[in-house]
Protein backbone atom coordinates (compact mmCIF):
# COMPACT_ATOMS: atom_id res chain seq x y z
CA UNK A 1 0.00 0.00 0.00
CA UNK A 2 1.07 3.83 -0.66
CA UNK A 3 2.38 5.58 2.11
CA UNK A 4 3.20 8.83 3.06
CA UNK A 5 6.28 9.46 5.04
CA UNK A 6 4.04 10.14 8.20
CA UNK A 7 2.02 6.61 7.48
CA UNK A 8 5.49 4.52 7.28
CA UNK A 9 6.87 5.84 10.37
CA UNK A 10 3.61 4.41 11.97
CA UNK A 11 3.49 1.51 9.82
CA UNK A 12 6.85 0.75 10.79
CA UNK A 13 7.15 1.25 14.45
CA UNK A 14 3.57 -0.44 15.49
CA UNK A 15 4.85 -3.58 13.54
CA UNK A 16 1.67 -3.25 10.97
CA UNK A 17 0.40 -1.26 8.05
CA UNK A 18 -1.50 1.91 8.93
CA UNK A 19 -3.03 4.08 6.85
CA UNK A 20 -4.50 8.28 7.55
CA UNK A 21 -7.26 7.92 10.02
CA UNK A 22 -6.48 4.58 11.56
CA UNK A 23 -6.39 5.17 15.38
CA UNK A 24 -3.38 3.54 17.02
CA UNK A 25 -1.55 2.68 20.53
CA UNK A 26 2.02 3.21 19.31
CA UNK A 27 5.29 3.32 21.03
CA UNK A 28 7.10 6.39 21.68
CA UNK A 29 10.79 7.04 21.02
CA UNK A 30 11.36 9.77 22.79
CA UNK A 31 9.66 11.85 24.94
CA UNK A 32 10.16 15.34 26.31
CA UNK A 33 9.13 17.58 29.14
CA UNK A 34 10.03 21.13 30.17
CA UNK A 35 9.16 23.48 33.58
CA UNK A 36 5.87 24.56 32.77
CA UNK A 37 4.15 21.30 31.90
CA UNK A 38 6.32 18.81 32.82
CA UNK A 39 5.00 19.36 36.71
CA UNK A 40 1.31 18.37 36.07
CA UNK A 41 2.73 15.32 33.40
CA UNK A 42 4.63 14.00 36.27
CA UNK A 43 1.50 14.56 38.75
CA UNK A 44 -0.50 12.47 36.23
CA UNK A 45 1.99 10.21 35.50
CA UNK A 46 1.69 8.96 39.50
CA UNK A 47 -2.27 9.89 39.91
CA UNK A 48 -2.38 6.93 36.60
CA UNK A 49 -0.20 4.90 39.44
CA UNK A 50 2.95 5.51 38.04
CA UNK A 51 6.31 3.97 39.84
CA UNK A 52 9.11 4.08 37.60
CA UNK A 53 8.88 5.65 34.05
CA UNK A 54 8.47 3.08 30.84
CA UNK A 55 12.25 4.04 29.82
CA UNK A 56 14.39 6.83 31.90
CA UNK A 57 16.92 6.42 28.02
CA UNK A 58 14.14 7.93 26.28
CA UNK A 59 12.99 10.82 28.16
CA UNK A 60 14.43 14.48 28.87
CA UNK A 61 14.06 17.08 30.63
CA UNK A 62 15.28 20.66 30.59
CA UNK A 63 14.35 23.78 31.79
CA UNK A 64 13.65 27.15 29.42
CA UNK A 65 10.63 28.75 30.05
CA UNK A 66 10.90 30.30 33.27
CA UNK A 67 15.16 30.43 33.65
CA UNK A 68 16.87 30.92 35.96
CA UNK A 69 13.43 30.49 37.82
CA UNK A 70 12.01 33.96 37.93
CA UNK A 71 9.85 33.50 41.14
CA UNK A 72 9.28 31.71 44.23
CA UNK A 73 6.98 29.32 42.13
CA UNK A 74 9.52 28.88 39.19
CA UNK A 75 12.06 27.61 41.73
CA UNK A 76 9.72 25.28 43.73
CA UNK A 77 8.84 23.91 40.47
CA UNK A 78 12.12 23.17 39.28
CA UNK A 79 13.46 21.49 42.36
CA UNK A 80 10.65 19.10 42.81
CA UNK A 81 11.24 18.37 38.71
CA UNK A 82 15.16 17.93 39.62
CA UNK A 83 14.04 15.77 42.30
CA UNK A 84 11.94 13.52 39.77
CA UNK A 85 14.90 13.02 37.70
CA UNK A 86 17.27 11.69 39.75
CA UNK A 87 14.98 9.20 40.78
CA UNK A 88 13.53 8.20 37.68
CA UNK A 89 16.96 8.22 36.62
CA UNK A 90 15.86 10.57 33.81
CA UNK A 91 18.98 13.21 31.98
CA UNK A 92 18.22 16.18 32.78
CA UNK A 93 19.94 18.99 31.16
CA UNK A 94 18.31 21.57 33.65
CA UNK A 95 19.31 25.11 32.96
CA UNK A 96 21.86 24.54 31.24
CA UNK A 97 21.31 23.85 27.55
CA UNK A 98 18.79 26.33 26.23
CA UNK A 99 14.95 25.88 24.24
CA UNK A 100 13.86 22.94 24.47
CA UNK A 101 13.23 21.70 20.86
CA UNK A 102 16.83 23.38 19.91
CA UNK A 103 18.43 20.75 22.31
CA UNK A 104 16.32 18.56 21.98
CA UNK A 105 17.40 17.95 18.57
CA UNK A 106 21.13 18.98 19.09
CA UNK A 107 21.58 16.59 21.54
CA UNK A 108 20.88 13.65 19.06
CA UNK A 109 18.08 12.43 20.83
CA UNK A 110 15.29 12.19 17.35
CA UNK A 111 16.17 10.28 14.25
CA UNK A 112 14.83 10.05 11.49
CA UNK A 113 11.67 7.94 11.61
CA UNK A 114 11.11 8.19 15.36
CA UNK A 115 7.25 9.00 17.04
CA UNK A 116 8.19 11.67 19.44
CA UNK A 117 6.55 13.61 21.83
CA UNK A 118 6.95 16.78 24.01
CA UNK A 119 5.05 18.30 26.64
CA UNK A 120 4.73 21.64 24.03
CA UNK A 121 3.02 22.25 21.11
CA UNK A 122 6.21 23.10 18.66
CA UNK A 123 7.60 19.96 19.59
CA UNK A 124 6.30 19.55 15.88
CA UNK A 125 9.93 21.16 15.28
CA UNK A 126 11.79 17.43 15.05
CA UNK A 127 10.24 16.69 11.86
CA UNK A 128 13.18 18.68 10.54
CA UNK A 129 15.08 15.48 10.91
CA UNK A 130 12.33 13.12 9.30
CA UNK A 131 10.62 11.88 12.37
CA UNK A 132 6.63 12.17 13.73
CA UNK A 133 6.93 14.59 16.15
CA UNK A 134 3.97 16.24 17.99
CA UNK A 135 3.22 18.17 21.17
CA UNK A 136 1.07 16.58 23.68
CA UNK A 137 -0.56 17.94 26.70
CA UNK A 138 0.29 17.00 30.01
CA UNK A 139 -2.27 14.18 30.82
CA UNK A 140 -1.27 12.44 27.77
CA UNK A 141 2.72 12.78 28.93
CA UNK A 142 1.69 11.41 32.13
CA UNK A 143 0.27 8.37 30.59
CA UNK A 144 3.31 8.39 28.08
CA UNK A 145 5.77 8.19 30.37
CA UNK A 146 3.78 5.71 32.79
CA UNK A 147 3.58 3.17 29.54
CA UNK A 148 5.50 4.57 26.54
CA UNK A 149 3.07 4.85 24.47
CA UNK A 150 -0.09 6.73 23.51
CA UNK A 151 -3.05 6.91 21.11
CA UNK A 152 -2.41 8.34 17.98
CA UNK A 153 -4.95 9.47 14.69
CA UNK A 154 -2.23 8.90 11.72
CA UNK A 155 -2.72 12.76 10.28
CA UNK A 156 -3.48 12.59 6.90
CA UNK A 157 -0.76 15.05 4.83
CA UNK A 158 -0.58 18.08 2.99
CA UNK A 159 2.82 18.52 0.97
CA UNK A 160 3.90 21.70 0.90
CA UNK A 161 6.20 21.71 -2.19
CA UNK A 162 8.55 24.73 -2.59
CA UNK A 163 10.84 25.12 -5.77
CA UNK A 164 12.92 28.43 -6.35
CA UNK A 165 15.94 30.00 -5.14
CA UNK A 166 15.27 32.79 -2.11
CA UNK A 167 16.37 36.70 -3.01
CA UNK A 168 18.82 37.71 -0.68
CA UNK A 169 17.80 38.34 3.13
CA UNK A 170 14.53 36.58 2.43
CA UNK A 171 14.86 32.84 3.58
CA UNK A 172 12.97 29.75 5.74
CA UNK A 173 11.26 32.22 7.67
CA UNK A 174 9.75 34.19 5.25
CA UNK A 175 8.75 31.36 3.06
CA UNK A 176 7.05 29.51 6.45
CA UNK A 177 5.15 32.81 7.13
CA UNK A 178 3.51 32.90 3.46
CA UNK A 179 3.17 28.76 3.57
CA UNK A 180 0.58 30.04 6.92
CA UNK A 181 -1.09 32.35 5.35
CA UNK A 182 -2.21 30.53 2.04
CA UNK A 183 -2.76 27.35 4.42
CA UNK A 184 -4.22 29.98 7.24
CA UNK A 185 -4.19 29.40 11.58
CA UNK A 186 -6.57 26.19 10.87
CA UNK A 187 -6.22 24.72 7.63
CA UNK A 188 -3.68 21.78 8.19
CA UNK A 189 -5.41 21.12 11.80
CA UNK A 190 -4.92 16.97 12.48
CA UNK A 191 -2.91 16.97 9.43
CA UNK A 192 0.85 16.41 8.60
CA UNK A 193 2.37 19.30 6.67
CA UNK A 194 4.76 17.38 4.83
CA UNK A 195 7.79 20.10 3.03
CA UNK A 196 9.30 18.81 -0.09
CA UNK A 197 10.64 20.16 -3.06
CA UNK A 198 14.62 21.25 -4.65
CA UNK A 199 14.37 24.67 -2.36
CA UNK A 200 13.74 22.65 0.75
CA UNK A 201 15.80 19.27 -0.25
CA UNK A 202 19.07 22.50 -0.54
CA UNK A 203 17.50 24.34 2.65
CA UNK A 204 19.88 23.37 5.65
CA UNK A 205 19.32 21.98 8.80
CA UNK A 206 18.07 25.32 10.65
CA UNK A 207 15.75 26.23 7.66
CA UNK A 208 14.43 22.92 7.89
CA UNK A 209 13.50 23.64 11.62
CA UNK A 210 11.63 27.23 11.28
CA UNK A 211 9.39 25.72 8.83
CA UNK A 212 8.99 22.99 10.71
CA UNK A 213 8.17 24.78 14.02
CA UNK A 214 5.54 26.76 12.59
CA UNK A 215 3.46 23.56 11.20
CA UNK A 216 1.19 23.95 15.03
CA UNK A 217 0.79 27.59 13.60
CA UNK A 218 -1.42 26.09 11.01
CA UNK A 219 -2.58 23.67 13.63
CA UNK A 220 -0.58 21.23 12.12
CA UNK A 221 -0.23 18.10 14.18
CA UNK A 222 3.48 17.59 13.09
CA UNK A 223 5.57 18.95 10.11
CA UNK A 224 7.95 16.81 8.62
CA UNK A 225 11.22 17.36 5.58
CA UNK A 226 12.18 13.61 4.23
CA UNK A 227 15.49 12.86 5.33
CA UNK A 228 18.43 13.49 3.25
CA UNK A 229 22.22 14.35 2.90
CA UNK A 230 21.67 17.79 4.19
CA UNK A 231 19.70 15.72 7.60
CA UNK A 232 22.38 12.72 7.36
CA UNK A 233 25.04 15.61 7.49
CA UNK A 234 23.32 17.36 10.91
CA UNK A 235 23.07 14.02 12.52
CA UNK A 236 26.55 12.05 11.91
CA UNK A 237 28.18 12.83 15.41
CA UNK A 238 24.64 13.56 17.25
CA UNK A 239 22.73 9.45 16.75
CA UNK A 240 23.01 6.53 15.02
CA UNK A 241 20.07 6.87 13.03
CA UNK A 242 18.15 3.46 11.78
CA UNK A 243 16.37 4.41 8.67
CA UNK A 244 17.56 7.81 6.53
CA UNK A 245 16.02 6.70 3.42
CA UNK A 246 12.55 7.13 4.11
CA UNK A 247 10.10 9.29 1.92
CA UNK A 248 6.43 9.20 0.62
CA UNK A 249 5.50 6.78 -2.13
CA UNK A 250 4.88 8.89 -4.88
CA UNK A 251 1.26 7.32 -5.45
CA UNK A 252 0.79 8.48 -1.88
CA UNK A 253 -2.79 10.01 -0.50
CA UNK A 254 -2.79 13.81 0.46
CA UNK A 255 -5.26 15.83 1.70
CA UNK A 256 -4.24 18.76 -0.37
CA UNK A 257 -0.91 19.43 -2.39
CA UNK A 258 0.43 22.72 -2.82
CA UNK A 259 2.77 24.52 -4.79
CA UNK A 260 5.13 27.71 -3.64
CA UNK A 261 7.60 29.36 -5.81
CA UNK A 262 10.38 31.27 -3.61
CA UNK A 263 12.29 33.38 -6.66
CA UNK A 264 10.06 36.48 -6.09
CA UNK A 265 9.22 35.98 -2.49
CA UNK A 266 9.78 39.26 -0.86
CA UNK A 267 10.55 39.14 3.32
CA UNK A 268 7.05 38.32 4.84
CA UNK A 269 5.83 40.10 7.80
CA UNK A 270 2.51 38.20 10.59
CA UNK A 271 0.62 41.24 11.75
CA UNK A 272 -1.67 41.03 14.96
CA UNK A 273 -3.08 39.00 16.07
CA UNK A 274 -2.75 35.64 14.61
CA UNK A 275 0.19 34.01 12.65
CA UNK A 276 -1.79 33.67 9.14
CA UNK A 277 -2.33 37.90 9.01
CA UNK A 278 0.58 37.88 7.00
CA UNK A 279 1.86 40.86 4.38
CA UNK A 280 5.04 41.99 2.62
CA UNK A 281 7.05 43.99 4.50
CA UNK A 282 6.95 46.83 2.21
CA UNK A 283 3.00 46.91 3.14
CA UNK A 284 3.84 47.88 6.48
CA UNK A 285 7.82 49.44 6.55
CA UNK A 286 7.79 52.21 8.83
CA UNK A 287 5.50 50.87 11.82
CA UNK A 288 7.04 51.90 14.68
CA UNK A 289 8.32 49.08 17.30
CA UNK A 290 9.23 49.69 21.03
CA UNK A 291 10.98 46.27 21.11
CA UNK A 292 12.83 43.38 18.87
CA UNK A 293 13.52 39.98 20.28
CA UNK A 294 15.90 38.24 17.92
CA UNK A 295 15.62 34.26 19.66
CA UNK A 296 13.13 31.50 20.05
CA UNK A 297 13.60 28.15 18.75
CA UNK A 298 11.96 29.29 15.45
CA UNK A 299 14.35 31.78 14.60
CA UNK A 300 17.24 31.97 17.47
CA UNK A 301 20.27 29.78 16.12
CA UNK A 302 23.48 30.83 15.19
CA UNK A 303 22.94 31.13 11.35
CA UNK A 304 19.60 33.89 12.34
CA UNK A 305 21.64 35.49 14.42
CA UNK A 306 25.05 35.73 11.51
CA UNK A 307 22.04 37.12 9.02
CA UNK A 308 21.06 39.46 11.67
CA UNK A 309 24.82 40.63 11.84
CA UNK A 310 24.87 40.98 8.55
CA UNK A 311 22.48 43.41 8.03
CA UNK A 312 23.52 45.41 11.32
CA UNK A 313 27.34 45.84 10.10
CA UNK A 314 28.86 48.84 11.97
CA UNK A 315 25.88 50.57 12.50
CA UNK A 316 23.61 50.65 15.98
CA UNK A 317 20.62 49.79 17.42
CA UNK A 318 18.15 52.55 17.58
CA UNK A 319 17.74 54.29 21.13
CA UNK A 320 13.82 54.14 20.14
CA UNK A 321 14.17 50.34 20.65
CA UNK A 322 15.17 47.84 23.31
CA UNK A 323 16.72 45.03 21.43
CA UNK A 324 16.73 41.38 23.25
CA UNK A 325 19.10 39.01 21.82
CA UNK A 326 18.99 35.55 22.94
CA UNK A 327 20.61 32.23 21.55
CA UNK A 328 18.07 29.80 21.37
CA UNK A 329 21.04 26.76 23.22
CA UNK A 330 24.15 27.26 24.58
CA UNK A 331 26.00 25.52 21.50
CA UNK A 332 24.40 28.58 19.07
CA UNK A 333 25.63 31.36 21.86
CA UNK A 334 29.01 29.68 21.97
CA UNK A 335 29.06 29.92 18.04
CA UNK A 336 27.65 33.33 17.89
CA UNK A 337 30.22 34.48 20.63
CA UNK A 338 33.52 32.59 18.77
CA UNK A 339 31.83 34.36 15.42
CA UNK A 340 32.17 38.12 17.43
CA UNK A 341 28.87 38.43 16.45
CA UNK A 342 28.08 38.86 20.37
CA UNK A 343 30.25 41.57 20.92
CA UNK A 344 29.15 43.37 17.66
CA UNK A 345 25.25 42.95 19.06
CA UNK A 346 26.44 44.57 22.69
CA UNK A 347 28.15 47.35 21.19
CA UNK A 348 25.19 48.04 18.65
CA UNK A 349 23.24 48.81 21.84
CA UNK A 350 21.50 44.96 22.23
CA UNK A 351 21.10 43.08 25.61
CA UNK A 352 21.93 39.83 25.04
CA UNK A 353 20.47 36.80 27.64
CA UNK A 354 21.42 33.44 28.06
CA UNK A 355 19.72 31.05 26.14
CA UNK A 356 16.30 31.00 27.31
CA UNK A 357 12.43 30.91 25.81
CA UNK A 358 12.65 34.86 26.90
CA UNK A 359 9.47 37.07 25.83
CA UNK A 360 8.66 34.26 23.59
CA UNK A 361 6.37 32.61 26.05
CA UNK A 362 4.93 35.98 27.77
CA UNK A 363 5.70 34.78 31.38
CA UNK A 364 9.25 35.41 32.03
CA UNK A 365 11.37 38.88 31.18
CA UNK A 366 11.30 40.90 28.45
CA UNK A 367 7.61 42.04 28.34
CA UNK A 368 5.52 44.14 26.36
CA UNK A 369 3.34 47.09 28.37
CA UNK A 370 0.03 47.92 26.96
CA UNK A 371 -0.01 50.47 23.74
CA UNK A 372 3.86 48.57 23.07
CA UNK A 373 5.08 47.16 19.79
CA UNK A 374 7.43 44.34 19.83
CA UNK A 375 8.54 42.68 16.72
CA UNK A 376 9.75 38.91 17.56
CA UNK A 377 11.49 36.43 15.17
CA UNK A 378 9.46 33.54 17.10
CA UNK A 379 6.37 32.05 16.12
CA UNK A 380 3.23 33.57 17.96
CA UNK A 381 1.54 37.04 17.79
CA UNK A 382 -1.59 36.68 19.80
CA UNK A 383 -2.99 38.87 22.21
CA UNK A 384 -0.66 38.56 25.09
CA UNK A 385 1.71 36.79 24.22
CA UNK A 386 4.72 38.44 24.66
CA UNK A 387 2.86 40.60 27.94
CA UNK A 388 -0.18 43.04 28.02
CA UNK A 389 -3.01 41.84 25.92
CA UNK A 390 -2.99 45.84 24.70
CA UNK A 391 0.18 45.54 23.21
CA UNK A 392 1.12 44.01 19.96
CA UNK A 393 3.22 41.52 18.26
CA UNK A 394 4.72 41.51 14.77
CA UNK A 395 7.00 38.36 13.36
CA UNK A 396 9.98 38.12 10.69
CA UNK A 397 12.90 36.32 10.25
CA UNK A 398 15.78 37.70 11.72
CA UNK A 399 16.86 39.36 9.03
CA UNK A 400 14.07 41.65 9.19
CA UNK A 401 14.16 41.87 12.70
CA UNK A 402 17.52 43.85 12.88
CA UNK A 403 16.69 46.18 10.05
CA UNK A 404 13.79 47.06 12.00
CA UNK A 405 15.78 47.61 15.36
CA UNK A 406 18.22 49.91 13.67
CA UNK A 407 15.32 52.17 12.44
CA UNK A 408 13.40 51.81 15.12
CA UNK A 409 10.64 51.19 12.64
CA UNK A 410 9.60 47.38 10.47
CA UNK A 411 12.48 47.97 7.88
CA UNK A 412 12.41 46.04 4.79
CA UNK A 413 16.50 44.32 5.25
CA UNK A 414 16.86 44.72 1.81
CA UNK A 415 16.81 48.12 1.98
CA UNK A 416 19.82 48.16 4.79
CA UNK A 417 22.91 48.72 2.77
CA UNK B 1 -26.89 28.87 33.74
CA UNK B 2 -24.97 31.74 31.32
CA UNK B 3 -23.39 30.95 27.92
CA UNK B 4 -20.27 33.06 27.23
CA UNK B 5 -19.98 33.50 23.50
CA UNK B 6 -16.35 34.28 22.03
CA UNK B 7 -15.24 34.42 18.63
CA UNK B 8 -12.61 33.06 16.68
CA UNK B 9 -9.27 31.25 16.76
CA UNK B 10 -9.67 31.78 20.81
CA UNK B 11 -5.83 30.81 21.79
CA UNK B 12 -4.11 29.19 25.14
CA UNK B 13 -2.64 32.43 25.27
CA UNK B 14 -5.90 34.37 26.01
CA UNK B 15 -7.56 31.56 27.64
CA UNK B 16 -4.53 31.47 30.53
CA UNK B 17 -1.59 34.21 29.76
CA UNK B 18 1.97 32.67 29.79
CA UNK B 19 2.61 34.46 33.35
CA UNK B 20 0.04 32.32 35.22
CA UNK B 21 1.60 28.84 33.89
CA UNK B 22 3.60 28.58 37.51
CA UNK B 23 0.14 27.67 39.08
CA UNK B 24 -0.96 24.00 38.74
CA UNK B 25 -4.37 24.13 40.35
CA UNK B 26 -7.70 24.64 38.29
CA UNK B 27 -9.43 26.61 41.06
CA UNK B 28 -6.56 28.99 41.12
CA UNK B 29 -5.99 28.87 37.33
CA UNK B 30 -9.60 30.36 37.15
CA UNK B 31 -9.30 33.17 38.87
CA UNK B 32 -7.09 34.64 35.51
CA UNK B 33 -9.03 33.29 32.88
CA UNK B 34 -9.15 35.36 30.19
CA UNK B 35 -7.44 37.43 31.96
CA UNK B 36 -6.91 40.89 29.81
CA UNK B 37 -9.37 39.95 27.22
CA UNK B 38 -12.62 38.99 28.96
CA UNK B 39 -12.15 40.17 32.82
CA UNK B 40 -15.40 39.94 34.00
CA UNK B 41 -15.23 36.17 33.05
CA UNK B 42 -13.20 34.87 36.19
CA UNK B 43 -15.42 37.25 38.43
CA UNK B 44 -18.60 35.85 36.92
CA UNK B 45 -18.95 32.38 35.25
CA UNK B 46 -20.78 30.37 37.70
CA UNK B 47 -20.63 26.13 37.87
CA UNK B 48 -22.52 24.49 34.86
CA UNK B 49 -22.09 28.15 32.37
CA UNK B 50 -20.88 27.70 29.27
CA UNK B 51 -18.21 28.32 26.44
CA UNK B 52 -19.36 29.12 22.79
CA UNK B 53 -17.21 30.02 20.36
CA UNK B 54 -16.15 29.93 16.40
CA UNK B 55 -13.73 27.84 14.79
CA UNK B 56 -10.07 26.94 15.92
CA UNK B 57 -11.28 27.47 19.74
CA UNK B 58 -7.60 26.69 21.75
CA UNK B 59 -5.41 27.12 19.37
CA UNK B 60 -1.75 27.65 20.26
CA UNK B 61 0.08 25.71 23.49
CA UNK B 62 -0.20 22.46 24.22
CA UNK B 63 -0.62 23.70 28.22
CA UNK B 64 -3.47 21.97 29.78
CA UNK B 65 -3.33 24.83 32.27
CA UNK B 66 -6.02 26.13 29.31
CA UNK B 67 -8.89 23.41 29.72
CA UNK B 68 -8.44 23.06 33.69
CA UNK B 69 -8.59 27.26 33.98
CA UNK B 70 -11.91 26.63 32.10
CA UNK B 71 -12.87 23.77 34.58
CA UNK B 72 -11.83 25.21 37.41
CA UNK B 73 -13.98 28.54 36.76
CA UNK B 74 -17.23 25.82 36.51
CA UNK B 75 -17.13 25.13 32.90
CA UNK B 76 -17.80 21.83 31.90
CA UNK B 77 -18.98 22.23 28.57
CA UNK B 78 -17.18 24.20 25.48
CA UNK B 79 -19.25 24.39 22.39
CA UNK B 80 -17.32 25.70 18.89
CA UNK B 81 -17.83 25.31 15.17
CA UNK B 82 -14.40 23.77 15.21
CA UNK B 83 -10.82 23.30 17.89
CA UNK B 84 -7.44 22.99 17.77
CA UNK B 85 -6.03 19.42 18.30
CA UNK B 86 -4.31 19.69 21.43
CA UNK B 87 -6.63 21.60 23.15
CA UNK B 88 -9.34 19.28 21.95
CA UNK B 89 -7.33 16.32 23.72
CA UNK B 90 -6.32 17.99 26.79
CA UNK B 91 -9.79 18.69 27.60
CA UNK B 92 -10.92 15.03 26.90
CA UNK B 93 -8.49 14.09 29.19
CA UNK B 94 -8.96 16.26 31.70
CA UNK B 95 -12.40 16.39 31.82
CA UNK B 96 -13.75 19.23 30.20
CA UNK B 97 -16.39 18.15 27.24
CA UNK B 98 -15.69 19.87 23.84
CA UNK B 99 -18.40 20.00 21.35
CA UNK B 100 -18.14 20.43 17.73
CA UNK B 101 -21.14 22.29 16.32
CA UNK B 102 -21.12 23.57 13.21
CA UNK B 103 -23.65 26.16 13.62
CA UNK B 104 -22.22 27.23 16.92
CA UNK B 105 -21.50 30.59 15.45
CA UNK B 106 -25.05 31.50 15.33
CA UNK B 107 -25.84 30.83 19.36
CA UNK B 108 -25.96 34.42 20.85
CA UNK B 109 -25.48 34.90 24.80
CA UNK B 110 -29.18 35.23 25.34
CA UNK B 111 -29.56 31.96 24.17
CA UNK B 112 -30.68 28.72 26.64
CA UNK B 113 -28.71 25.83 25.20
CA UNK B 114 -29.68 22.34 26.39
CA UNK B 115 -27.18 19.67 25.13
CA UNK B 116 -29.02 16.44 24.00
CA UNK B 117 -25.33 14.81 23.01
CA UNK B 118 -26.24 11.06 23.04
CA UNK B 119 -28.30 12.22 20.38
CA UNK B 120 -26.50 14.28 18.66
CA UNK B 121 -27.90 17.93 18.69
CA UNK B 122 -28.21 21.08 20.84
CA UNK B 123 -31.35 22.68 21.84
CA UNK B 124 -30.95 26.41 21.39
CA UNK B 125 -33.86 27.89 22.37
CA UNK B 126 -36.12 25.38 21.14
CA UNK B 127 -34.00 25.25 17.72
CA UNK B 128 -32.21 21.87 17.12
CA UNK B 129 -28.09 22.47 15.92
CA UNK B 130 -26.77 19.22 14.77
CA UNK B 131 -23.67 17.74 17.18
CA UNK B 132 -20.62 15.74 15.85
CA UNK B 133 -20.04 12.97 17.03
CA UNK B 134 -16.53 12.32 19.13
CA UNK B 135 -13.95 9.83 18.18
CA UNK B 136 -14.95 6.39 19.62
CA UNK B 137 -11.52 5.90 21.29
CA UNK B 138 -11.53 8.96 22.60
CA UNK B 139 -15.56 8.27 23.85
CA UNK B 140 -13.73 5.82 25.61
CA UNK B 141 -11.91 7.85 27.92
CA UNK B 142 -14.87 10.57 28.36
CA UNK B 143 -17.20 7.60 29.63
CA UNK B 144 -14.22 6.58 32.15
CA UNK B 145 -14.00 10.01 33.35
CA UNK B 146 -10.68 11.02 31.72
CA UNK B 147 -7.41 10.07 30.77
CA UNK B 148 -6.27 9.05 34.38
CA UNK B 149 -9.71 7.18 35.03
CA UNK B 150 -9.12 5.32 31.94
CA UNK B 151 -5.46 4.81 32.38
CA UNK B 152 -6.60 2.46 35.56
CA UNK B 153 -8.68 0.37 33.61
CA UNK B 154 -6.46 0.30 30.64
CA UNK B 155 -5.07 -3.79 29.77
CA UNK B 156 -1.21 -4.67 29.03
CA UNK B 157 -2.38 -6.07 25.53
CA UNK B 158 -4.17 -2.76 24.83
CA UNK B 159 -0.36 -1.49 24.99
CA UNK B 160 2.36 -1.12 22.81
CA UNK B 161 5.56 -0.65 23.67
CA UNK B 162 7.87 -2.39 20.57
S1 LIG C 1 10.93 29.72 22.51
FE1 LIG C 1 8.77 30.23 22.57
S2 LIG C 1 7.75 28.79 21.21
FE2 LIG C 1 9.82 28.00 21.63
S3 LIG C 1 9.53 26.59 23.34
FE3 LIG C 1 10.05 28.59 24.20
S4 LIG C 1 8.08 29.59 24.61
FE4 LIG C 1 7.69 27.87 23.23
Amino acid sequence: MAGTITEKIFSARCGKEVAAGEVIMAPISGAMIHDITGPLAIEKFYEMGGKKVFDPAKIIMLFDHQVPADSLNAAEIQKNMRIFAKEQGIHNYDIKEGVCHQVTLEKGRVCPGDIVIGSDSHTCMYGAVGAFATGVGSTDMGFALRYGCLYFRIPESIRADVTGKFQKRVGAKDLILNIIKDITVDGATYKAVEFTGDTIGSLNMPGRMTCCNMAIEMGGKAGIVPPNRVTKEYLSGRCTCRDESLVSDPDAVYASWRNYDVSDLVPQVAVPHNVDQVVDVTDIAGTHVDQVFIGSCTNGRFEDLMEAAEVLGDKKFSDEVRVLVIPASKAEYLKALRAGIIEQFVEAGALVEAPCCGPCMGGSFGLIASGEVSFSTSNRNFKGRQGSAEGKVFLGSAATAAATAIYGEITDPREVR
Amino acid sequence: MRTWKFGDNIDTDAIIPGRFLTINDAAELATHAFEGIRDEFSKEAKEGDIIVAGRNFGCGSSREHAPLALTGAGIQMVIAESFARIFYRNSINVGLLPVICPQASEITEKDQVIPHLNEGFLEVSGKKMPTEPVPEFLRRIIDAGGLVAYAKTIRSEDLCTK
